[in-house]
This record gives structure tokens, sequence and C-alpha cells, in this order.
């Protein structure tokens, strides 16, 4: 920042008045109007977009809202009869429940200062009828969600509806900007910009990483500038007080679900008035609300909260927790951001919380007034989460930030972009480029692949021109681009946003037995068709806080049946879902690698790694241990990365191809968020002993070049990939329930696409969509290239006469992985193929034998 | 997907060979069944405004062409569903009616109409019928349940779920219990539908019901009792 900007803001920031009645209402509720909040308007008023960085509690929704209000009370109401043709401020959440907690505490000094200002929100509950209504008559202020926006974008009105925006307040913008969505959302605002070029943003964000990103997200970029928002920080408010979980009881090798704590976590709930609890997946929580209902003596309301269930049974648990009725909800992350709900005195966090910022976000919620101290216990599911949970908790007190980059913009966002500008109003490309190029994440975006998205939108994209004559969009004379037909608008309405559910099932309750002829039954929830298609009829799962009979699928819903057994035969998920962050990751490895920092750990963690220094070797900070040690009749090696699940299965993909051909003859592999172990049939220690498999170049970072590529196009998690980017793309229809039989049949499988498309049109623009998402996400290949750099030259390798103690917990992770290639689909096939006997028995008859009789 | 061991069974007493490929063979008397096609998909999505990738059709044929050299037949039976919808098979390209006219060199071709492609395709080579009979085995595209004969057909796209030791496959697969067939579905732009589901498996006898799922180089039989769904 400039001395002339200093001198600008020190300026503004003195000559900033708190209008009437605003200065009246806060004197009466005994308020002084914090500086942040000042700040803010001062800078708003002088016409400046800018970031505030909040812990919460600081008054960031008052602060963000007091510009908007402030110019709404000086407007002063209409004439009777007049309406005005758009909204003044547009306030963007990424959650519904949020908008919708927002309009609730808004209208309170709205309602007690009594503002000529209207607030509604729009979000995809909104009846149509009000829909439309908003549209004629829109409310000064509306609350609403990106995928929301990017539909009212797409309308012929859209300029007119904004046409007079003076505020747009981006609410937790540190979730909104990370993902797709993120980028979906920075284009809309690219087009808002062009509508309103004197646009004032205003983004609300907890302490992050880099604010500089976010800064630049908030204001329009051009070619060759670096600009920036404005940029407020609000820094202190009370240290949370965290403690980790002492347990009496054995703390597991491996594992995610803490079962060992359930008695002291239950004497926590006891201890506190309202407590939240947290864990990192929807099977997690589920079985420790089972848990603890099952130790629930005096029968204590305690609720469950995640995504899967049906609203109707969400909504009763928000109701509840906010009028105090309960005492303890086990939660996933939907109850992750910004909300107030009630009272709440403890937050227990089971699992490690995987990252430093998730653990700060997740603490804030106890506890909504910055100046008290949040209470919260961290309970550590397995041995090595004890040291990411201590990790985590230095962190916390060091005020050490993980949250992931906002990264370049995707390119099946860009093309759904592109259709819903086009439903809008005919485009010229030279200004929808320049437009899109004002949007950070797409700020360098060149022109040759903005040509090809536009293609893609038009005809589909391929090196075979076949479809010239199914234009969705056409080149007119002059110059526009038009849809060719108004059901292009609506196919995009139906298919716009970011966010891809996996196929799911409704869940509805019905009698044993009762499949085929079923009738009614309330519904509990929805689920993954894929988990519903590994089971098989009477089979039993953990679902909603009830064990559940698997009766059948009929149509789109699978039907159950309640299960008086007390214990689900299968498992529903195992693991977490989030991989440990590098910061947390570097912070175990310090503290695995230095016996000083373990005498802050458990007595078992300490006496556990006190037997790794004996049996085998405690590696440096900047070491990787490699341990090989027969058991049974093969060989293993296990190494300890430190870089989460996702890093370590590509590890193990590229590492068993190069292992193959050094002849090891490898045959399985398992991964966990610390360790990697491969197994095999020759005798690794003295491969690697012998030469024939030097360590060096086994772990050499070429391995990211060709053996990548090769493998890349014929992985599974590249067709998953595929998968959700033809879906944002619109290369494939989203499904819409109701609106067909079983989809099946209806819907080409994205599977099937990615096969003939990766033959037939290799370098199509969702190939290379595809690619980019892989390697950024699923296989983390930027965090392994990381890794192959820090270890070169620092391999330690200890060959073993059996497994060390820091290998059990990955160890124990084998026989739980997925079938992941065609071979071992081939493999299983295999083992429950009828052998010929069977088959002749199978034709003939039970009590046909060989010999005729 | 040409190589691998073709496994023998019965229909209704008929041996019959399975390719792993998806397609089904009468060896004796020289005659090769492969259902459900499906060619020209991706030109009807792309009249709906959905671009499939526009390579179907070319891939659906080079590899029953791979086949059809493997096996040598002297007639194939297209068992219906050979065209995605009725106006597709009469604005093929070029490149396709010529790949169509050299499978028909030096053999017959059968076009059973389906349910996706009811009028008979006259301007193609070879003959369109309703149903036809073979070697006592009636072939048709949507099994009746009031066929008394043996009988073989396609439509239901046939696929088949093992799951076992937290792991899972699902693939496609003949459905036969010895005396009716239903074929999977060979184009490259066919899903498939568990043949535990109702639709699919009110034709059979169940106890007798066996899966016939297609691996990578052989035809793997898995008892329906196995299977997931």
């Amino acid at each position: 920042m400039s001395i002339a900007d200093q001198t600008l803001e020190s300026r503004i920031a003195a000559s900033v008045h708190l209008p009437e009645p605003f200065a009246g209402w806060f004197a009466m509720r005994g308020w002084q109007p914090r500086a942040h909040q000042l700040d803010l308007l001062a800078r708003a008023q002088a016409g400046r977009s800018t970031l505030l960085v909040a812990p919460t509690g600081a008054g960031k929704t008052l602060a963000g809202f007091l510009p908007a209000l402030t110019e709404l009370a000086e407007r002063g109401p209409l004439k009777p009869g007049v309406v005005r043709p758009g909204i003044h401020t547009l306030y963007i959440s990424p959650l519904k429940a949020l908008a919708v907690d927002i309009e609730r505490n808004l209208s309170r000094p709205v309602d007690e200062m009594r503002l000529p200002v209207t607030i509604e929100t729009r979000t995809g509950d909104t009846p149509q009828a009000k829909r439309q209504r908003q549209k004629l008559v829109p409310p000064d202020v509306l609350l609403t969600t990106p995928e929301q926006l990017s539909l009212l974008l797409s309308h012929k009105d859209a300029e007119r509806f904004f046409g007079d925006l003076q505020f747009l307040v981006l609410d937790e913008l540190h979730s909104l900007v990370t993902s797709k969505r993120g980028h979906l959302l920075a284009l809309a605002i690219a087009r808002l910009r062009r509508y309103r070029p004197a646009l004032r943003a205003i983004g609300l964000s907890a302490t992050v990483a880099e604010p500089d990103e976010l800064r630049r997200w908030l204001v329009g970029q051009l070619p060759g500038e670096d600009r920036m928002s404005d940029f407020v920080e609000v820094t202190g408010g009370a240290k949370p007080d965290i403690a980790i979980l002492q347990s009496e009881a054995r703390v597991p090798w491996s594992g995610h679900f803490a079962r060992h704590a359930m008695p002291e976590v239950m004497a926590a709930i006891k201890a506190h008035r309202t407590t939240l609890i947290f864990v990192n997946t929807r099977s997690q929580a589920e079985l420790l609300f089972q848990e603890l209902w099952t130790i629930n003596e005096d029968n204590l309301p305690i609720a469950l909260h995640h995504g899967s269930l049906d609203v109707s049974q969400r909504r009763k648990v928000e109701t509840a927790m906010a009028a105090n009725r309960l005492r303890a909800v086990v939660a996933t992350s939907t109850l992750d951001l910004g909300i107030d709900w009630g009272d709440v005195d403890l937050v227990v966090h089971v699992g490690s919380p995987k990252g430093a910022s998730r653990l700060a976000q997740r603490i804030g919620r106890a506890n909504h007034r910055m100046d008290e101290a949040s209470k919260a216990i961290l309970v550590p599911a397995n041995r090595f989460e004890v040291m990411e949970c201590q990790a985590a908790l230095d962190a916390n007190y060091l005020g050490a930030q993980d949250t992931p980059p906002i990264g370049t913009g995707a390119l099946d966002v860009l093309c759904q972009h592109i259709l819903g500008m086009a439903c809008a109003e005919p485009f010229k490309a030279d200004a929808l480029y320049q437009e899109i190029c004002s949007a950070a994440p797409y700020r360098h975006l060149d022109r040759e692949t903005f040509d090809r998205a536009v293609d893609f939108v038009a005809t589909g994209g391929y090196a075979l021109r076949a479809y010239e004559r199914h234009a969705r969009i056409r080149l007119n004379k002059d110059g526009l681009w038009r849809i060719s037909h108004p059901d292009v608008a609506q196919q995009y309405r139906l298919n716009s946003g970011t966010i891809i559910e996996a196929p799911v099932l409704s869940v509805r309750l019905t009698r044993r037995g009762a499949a085929a002829n079923a009738r009614g039954g309330r519904v509990l929830g929805k689920i993954e068709e894929l988990f519903l298609e590994t089971l098989a009829p009477g089979d039993t799962f953990l679902f909603g806080g009830k064990v559940l009979r698997f009766e059948g699928i009929r149509e789109t819903e699978c039907l159950v049946s309640l299960s008086p057994n007390l214990e689900a035969k299968v498992p529903y998920y195992a693991g977490g879902k989030f991989p440990t962050t590098t910061y947390l990751s570097a912070q175990v490895r310090k503290m695995l690698s230095d016996p000083d920092q373990w005498k802050r750990l458990p007595d078992q963690v300490r006496d556990w790694l006190a037997m790794q220094k004996i049996k085998s070797v405690i590696p440096g900070p900047n070491e990787m241990l490699v341990e090989t040690f027969p058991r049974g009749n093969r060989f293993y090696m296990v190494a300890y990365p430190f870089e989460g699940k996702l890093a370590h299965q590509t590890l193990c993909m590229l590492l068993t191809r190069r292992m193959e051909r050094a002849g090891a003859r490898p045959i399985g592999y398992v991964v966990s968020d610390y360790a990697i172990s491969i197994w095999g049939l020759k005798d690794m220690s003295a491969m690697i002993r012998d030469g024939s498999m030097p360590l060096a170049s086994l772990f050499d970072a070429d391995m990211l070049g060709d053996d990548l590529e090769a493998w890349l196009d014929e992985s599974f998690v590249f067709k998953r990939t595929f998968r959700y980017c033809a879906l944002i793309a619109g290369l494939i229809d989203k499904r819409h329930p109701g609106k067909e039989k079983t989809g099946r049949q209806v819907t080409v499988s994205a599977d099937l696409i990615y096969d003939v498309l990766r033959q037939h049109d290799p370098g199509h623009i969702l190939m290379e969509a595809t690619r980019h998402d892989a390697r950024a996400g699923l296989l983390d290949v930027a965090r392994l290239n990381d890794l192959l750099l820090r270890i070169a030259g620092r391999i330690v390798h200890k060959p073993l006469e059996r497994i060390s103690p820091l290998a059990v917990p990955v160890m124990l992770e084998i026989g739980k992985e997925p079938v992941t290639s065609a071979a071992t689909g081939d493999d299983l096939m295999a083992q429950y193929a009828m052998s010929a006997g069977d088959l002749v028995r199978e034709a003939m008859g039970d009590d046909w034998n060989e010999d005729g009789n | 997907m040409t190589a691998g061991a073709c496994l023998e069974t019965l229909i209704g007493g008929q041996s019959v060979l399975l390719d792993p490929g998806g397609v089904l063979i009468f060896a004796e008397a020289r005659v090769m069944v492969v259902s459900d096609l499906h060619l020209e998909k991706g030109a009807s999505f792309a009249r709906r405004g959905v671009f499939l990738p526009p390579y179907d059709t070319a891939a659906t044929l080079a590899r029953l062409s791979a086949l059809v050299a493997k096996h040598d037949p002297a007639m194939i039976v297209s068992l219906g569903d050979s065209f995605h919808d009725e106006r597709a098979s009469q604005k093929i390209d070029a490149q396709t009616s010529s790949a169509i006219a050299a499978l028909a060199r030096g053999r017959d071709i059968i076009w059973v109409t389906g349910n996706h492609d009811p009028a008979p395709h006259h301007h193609l080579p070879g003959t369109s019928v309703d149903m036809f009979a073979l070697s006592g085995v009636t072939l048709r595209h949507i099994a009746d349940p009031a066929c008394t004969m043996p009988e073989i057909s396609g439509h239901y796209h046939p696929a088949a779920i093992l799951a076992a030791k937290g792991k899972m496959v699902r693939r496609a697969c003949f459905a036969s219990d010895g005396v009716r067939m239903i074929m999977p579905a060979f184009g490259v732009f066919t899903g498939g539908m568990n043949i535990r589901e109702r639709e699919v498996i009110h034709h059979f006898r169940r106890a007798d019901l066996i899966a016939y799922m297609l691996g990578t180089d052989r035809v793997y039989p898995i008892a329906a009792r196995d299977l997931a769904g």
C-alpha cells in the first residue's frame, strides 16, 4: 500500500460519522460502534471495496451491512405506487440457512430504527410465486446464494434488476472462494460489475493465510495491473481454551471412531449446558450418535445433524438447538459455518480436525462473544491423531492458518457461465472475454481457450464437427452470439450450479419383507446409490441413528425396515474425507522427530514412539523413513511421507508401476494420512541391498512425468473427475428427481463418454479440464511433487525382521480398500465364478453327478 | 476387446458360446448374435441439445467388426435397438454405411426390430424381421413371458454387481436360467440395469439364474444369489 493510500485512509477514517437514527440506536442499546465498523463505513462512503477479516463475535455482519443501511436510511421512502426497478444491496452466503439467519438478525435493528428498508431471502426453497413477485417488486436488500445469483443473471431482465445495485456483501468469503463455486461466483460478479462499474464489494472473512488473494478477488482485474481492495483486519479476541482429551482407555492404533473415549465425552456433555460435537464424516456422526445413546443413562436430549437427513428432521434439530432444548448435537460440516445456534458452551471435536483453520472455525461455534474464551476438547481417534491434534492445538495458539488456495478458474465452470450469459442477452466474444478476464481466478485465461469454450457451448467442441446444425448458440451476421432456441435457456437453468451431488436415492421406511408391494412410509433422508449397490436384501446398516435392514430398491427409492439388531453389518464409509493439510503434516513430522516434544503426549503414545526408536528408526523432520520386512508369505515396504491420503494414493499407483518394472512383483497397497504400505512377492530388503531396486530412483521426481501421464488416463479417479466436469460444463444433464424413472437408462453414463472421448478426441476441452482438476484435486500431484523434492537424498532405509510399531496403524488398514482397477475386478469375479462342476449341477439339478447316476 | 476365451453354455439344450466382448455364437450354424447396438445415439441426443462425443457409431462398429473378424460368422443377427431412434438409420453418413456394408460382405445380416427401431431398415443390407428362430431357439428384442420355447432377447441391458470383502465390481452380463437368455447391450453408449431389479429378474427362474459377467478376457458365470443390489 502506498503512502498516498495510507494518508487517504486515515483521512476518511477520521471524517466518518454515524448518522441518525444509527447513533441513537447504538446509544440506546448502550453500545459503541466498533472502530472497524466505522472504518468500513468510511471506506464504503469513499466508494471503495473492502475486505474485513475478523474473528467470530466481532460484529462482522453489522459492519458489513452498516454502509448499505445508512445509505438506504438517507434515501428515504418511496412515494406510494412507485416501485424501484432493482435491488440496492445484494448479500451472498455460502449456505441457505445462513441467509435465513441473517434475515432474522438484520430485521431487529431495521425494525427498532423503523428504517424504510425491505429485506428478503431468495434460495432454492423460495416459492415460485415469491420469486416472480421479487422480480416485479424487488426488495432493497436481497439475501441469496451464489447459485441463485447465476440464475438471476441468466434472465433477460438482469440488467434492470441489478442496474441500480450499490453494495455487494459477501459473507464467509474464505469458504466461498476456494471451490468451483467460487469460480462461478467470481464470473457472476464480473457481470454485476459490467452493469455497475462503481459497485462496492464488501468481503467478510475469518482469518486466512493469504488475505491478498481475497482482496484481488473483490475487485475487477485489468491486464498488466494487480488490483486489490482495501483491507481492514480485526485482531485479538480471547484465546480459546482447548484441551486434548486424556483418555483413561487405550488409544486405538487406527480407525476414526474414537469409541474408546465415549464415556469421557458423555461426562463432558453432562458438565456443560450445550455441547456441539463435530466429526469429519457422516458415518462418524452416525456411529458416535449411536454410541452416545447406548451410554446415555440419564436420557439427555442429544440429537444428530448431517446433510443426508431429511430437511424436516434437520429443521427440528436446529429449532430445538436455538431454543436451548438440547444438551448436545452430533454434527458434520452442515453446522460448520457462521450460524449462531443457541447457547453452546463446549465444542468437542472427535477425530483430528485435519487442518488448523478448520479447527479455529469450528471452535468459533461455541460462544459468539469475542471477549470470552471459547471452550473446546479435541478427541483423537488414534495414535497418529494424538500428534495431529496436538499440532492443531499449537497452531491455534500461534494463529497459524492453512486455508486452501483459490486456484485458477476451472474450464467447466467457464463453459457453464458462457451459456448462462448467452441466455441473458446476445454477446460479442471480445467483450465477454474481457469481462471474464476481469474476474481474479480467470485473469490469465488466454483467448484461444476462451474460444474453445465458446465452441464447446455451441456444438460440443469436438474435432469431428458433426453437430453444427444442432448448435445451442450461433454467431449471427451482426457479430453477436445468440441462443438458437428458448429451450436452451430452459436447459441451462435446470443444469446450472457447481454443486454436484452423487446420485442419491430416498430412504423410505417400510415393513420388513414388503419390498415389492410396499406403500407409504416415512422418508428418513437420502443415501448414495453407489453405497446401496453394495448391499444385498437383508443387510443392515446405520442411518439417521437407527440400524436399518435393506429391503430393496424401487425406482428412485431405497426401501428399508427397522432392524431389531443393535450392530449394523455393513459399515458405511470408513475413514475421514479431508486429507491432513500440509502445514499440520509438517508439524506432526517435526513432533515425531523430536523426543523432547513427546513429553507433551499421553503416556501410551510416548511409549509407542519410544518402542519405535528401539525397534526401528525415528526419522528426522525432513527425512522419510522406509521400512521393509517379511510377513506371512509376502514382503512389505512401509514408507512415512505424511502427505495425506490423496497424495499417498497417487504415490502408490506410481510406485507400484515402477516396482513392477524392477521385478518386485507388487500385488497390493494401502494408504493412510501418514503412511503407505506396499506388498509383493519378492524380498524388497534384498532388492534394495543388492541395488536392483535403489530407493533413490524408486522415489525420483521423474515419476511425475511419463508414469503419471500413462496412469492418469486409465485411473478411476480420472473418470470420477470427468463426470463432475461433464455435469458442470453441461455436457450431460443433471438428474432431477421425479423427471425420470431410474436415470440408469435415460442418461448416458459419464464413464462411457469418457472412454469414447479418451480414444477419439483426447485434446477435448473437458479432457483438459479433467486433467487439471484431477492433478489439483483427487490426485494432489502438487503435494506429491513437493514431497519428492523434499525427500530427495533424505530417504532412510531400515530393513527389519518384522513389522515396526510405527507401521502397525497403516497395516491395520489392509483389507479395507475398495476395487480400483479392472484387474481387481477380474480377480473378484474369478473367486466367485462357478466351476465347471457347479455349472453342470446348475443345469442338470443338484442330485446329478458326473457318473450319470 | 476381441481377445479372450468364450464360455460354452446351454439354452434349452442348444449349445451356445458367450464371448467376453458381449456377443453370442451358435458355432455349428456359424451365427453371431449381438444386441442393442444403439447406433447414432450421439446424433439422437444432439437433436435435443446434448452433445455427446460424435464418435459412438464408429467406435461401436469398429468393435463389432473386430469380433466378426474373430468368429467369421455366416450370419449376424442384430437383436433390436440397432439404431437409437427411427430417424437415425435413415440419416447415417457415408462412413457408417460403408462400415455396415463391409460387415455384410459375404454374410447375411438379420435386423430384428426393437422398441427404438420398430420399422424395418429397408435401405440397409440384410433383412428386417420382428423375430427369428434358430436351432429351436426364438430370438426377439424383448423377452415374452408367454413364450414356451427357449428364447434369446435383449432390451434390458443387463448388468450385475458383485460385492464382497469390501470390494465391488459392476459389469455388463448375459443373464440366463438355462431356458431364457437376455443379452448384454453392445453399443459404447449403452449403460446397464441391475439384473436383480424386478423388471429383469421376473423373466427367470430365480434359483437357476446365472449372470455371465464380462471380464477383461473371460466370461465369469456368477450365481444370482451371490450378486448385490
